[in-house]
């Protein structure tokens, strides 16, 4: 952990206890980590300071930057048809005969 | 109670997002689907063994990673590397968290948005070290849970939290390096 707040100064951290508590939980908070109590009490401090609102915040949105920009991959439907093509194979090939582990099954439908 | 005929019903929406991550992993789309097809032969003979009830999209997963740890990453990409570098917490907050106040009425992610190419973010993430940046894509880029990394990449939960923590900050640093390439950070205080 490193507490040289001061060594930039575009933003502000206020820095009391509550504040540091707070901070060291921005990921397992954006992360959906936490328990309810953990997370009400990150809430209220939140809602009760504006610095850290503002850092978590910050983060929150880089995180939304980072998921998004991340996303854009075309996807090949060459490989669709090509994994459906084997699946179906060797759905075949299993009721063929060699008899798989699933005796009767009763959600087989075609 | 899993039956091999409902796998190709309930497995193929996942796709897309394993063919994602599979691209990621591999940077080679035809690794990333040769490693997709692999996922889903092996997960459609080992569903009998997959709990109806869980977690499908997880389980996919585990054995999409499961799979590019054991054949496709040896081809490249050493298991082990070095140790990232010390970063400060919320780095990029310190250095550009006071953009939107310059600009009024556009908020942070706006402003990250047009400062961050969809290719910048894919490079800060490869240049992570390999277990930081399985780590990073898993929670990340899919959002899976600490506890479905953990599983994931067979490695206890507070490793995968600060590997996470590491991770995020060496991304942040290198997408700060990026803007500052690019001059675009002019609003960032020189370091001391």
């Amino acid at each position: 952990m490193t507490h040289d707040h001061d060594s930039h100064s575009a933003v502000p951290f206020a820095g009391t206890p509550d504040c540091e508590r707070a901070l060291a939980e921005v990921y397992t908070f954006l992360d959906q980590e936490l328990n309810d109590a953990e997370r009400a009490e990150i809430m209220a401090h939140l809602e009760a300071c504006s610095p850290c609102f503002e850092a978590f915040d910050f983060e929150a949105e880089l995180r939304m930057v980072i998921t998004t920009k991340t996303h854009s991959v075309e996807f090949p439907d060459s490989l669709r048809i090509r994994i459906e093509e084997k699946l179906t194979y060797l759905r075949i090939q299993g009721s063929a005969g060699s008899g798989s582990d699933n005796g009767g099954d009763p959600g087989r439908e075609a | 109670m899993a039956d091999q005929d409902a796998f190709a019903e309930q497995a193929m929406e996942y796709m897309p997002q394993l063919y994602s991550t599979a691209l990621r992993m591999t940077h080679n789309a035809s690794d990333a689907e040769d490693l997709v097809q692999e996922t889903y032969l092996k997960a459609y003979r080992g569903f009998a063994g997959f709990e109806q009830g869980t977690n499908l999209r997880a389980w996919m997963f585990r054995i999409l990673t499961n799979t590019y740890i054991n054949s496709y990453r040896s081809k490249k990409r050493r298991p082990n590397e070095t140790e990232l570098d010390d970063v400060e917490d919320f780095y990029l907050y310190r250095r550009m968290g006071g953009l939107e106040a310059a600009t009024a009425s556009r908020s942070a992610e706006d402003e990250l948005m047009d400062y961050f190419t969809d290719a910048d973010v894919q490079a800060a993430i490869d240049a992570l070290p390999e277990s930081y940046r399985l780590a990073v894509l898993l929670s990340d880029v899919e959002g899976l849970s600490y506890k479905e990394i953990a599983e994931d990449l067979d490695i206890p939960i507070g490793t995968v939290m600060s590997r996470l923590h590491r991770g995020r900050k060496a991304l942040q640093k290198q997408l700060h390096d990026f803007a500052l390439e690019r001059g675009l950070t002019d609003a960032v205080p020189e370091a001391p």
